[in-house]
């Protein structure tokens, strides 16, 4: 799926980087950054969390992780900005849950990492 | 090549830094990607470690054409029980920690499944020493 269709569905909002052709095939959803670590191949993954803050792109940098969306009205700092735009990500927020973001994104065949 | 580098307890804003400029390295050194992921993800939860546990720390790190050496040394409370750190889910981290989206217990075995080899040293009341080396 293209991150425009997942910015429409999820009501979100690009904060940074470009809306490609790339597509994103799966996502993992955690507030835990040394969960985000175990995973090995980060391709074509989207993150789902409600962790905003520097670690969590620090984290998506080593994991190699391009594409993160930020659930529950979390705000992305400019500081996390520009460090995601150094690492060529796209950020995205929405105000919509966890749950729901995963439930929405689960029926449109984006497919769990595990 | 060695560089060397400062890491202070508490700053969390900069954790990552020192793991984030050895990516660049082993990238432009033309290193496999598996083994750069494996060797930063490594790098990056003990550096995560020096913020979140001790008051400041040394990391030193030896590049070389067949292998990377690593060696986080701190100065702080030290790991009284090393095997039980070293299990998944125990956690001896502060809220403002557990807030950075760690301290779940996963950081030492997180170190270890991504280190080919890993020593990991301490004595109470002075600090910790890790030691990672991967082989590329």
């Amino acid at each position: 799926m293209k991150i425009d269709e997942i910015i429409a569905l999820v009501e979100g909002k690009l904060i940074e980087g470009k809306t490609t052709d790339e597509e994103v095939t799966k996502a993992f959803a955690s507030d835990l950054m040394s969960d985000v670590l175990t995973i090995k191949d980060a391709s074509s993954l989207l993150l789902i969390t409600g962790l905003a803050n520097m670690q969590t792109i620090r984290t998506c940098e080593m994991s190699e992780i391009r594409y993160i969306l930020f659930v529950r009205g979390k705000k992305v700092t400019e500081e996390m900005k520009e460090l995601a735009e150094e690492n060529n990500m796209v950020l995205i927020e929405t105000s919509y849950s966890m749950y729901k973001v995963a439930g929405i994104l689960y029926a449109n065949n984006i497919n769990p990492l595990y | 090549m060695i560089t060397e580098y400062h890491v202070n307890g508490g700053d969390f804003t900069n954790a990552g830094s020192v793991s984030s400029t050895v990516k660049k390295m082993m990238r432009q050194l033309g290193v496999d990607s598996t083994v750069v992921k494996r060797t930063v993800v490594a790098l990056y939860e003990a550096e995560v470690n020096i913020v979140a546990h001790a008051y400041r720390g040394v990391v030193t790190v030896d590049l070389q054409p067949d292998k990377i050496y690593i060696k986080l040394a701190d100065e702080g409370p030290g790991i009284a029980d090393i095997p039980q750190a070293m299990q998944e889910g125990y956690s001896t981290a502060s809220v403002a920690v557990r807030e950075m989206g760690f301290g779940a217990g996963m950081g030492l075995p997180n170190i270890k499944a991504n280190s080919d080899i890993l020593n990991v040293n301490s004595v109470v009341g002075k600090g910790t020493t890790v030691e990672i080396t991967n082989n590329f």
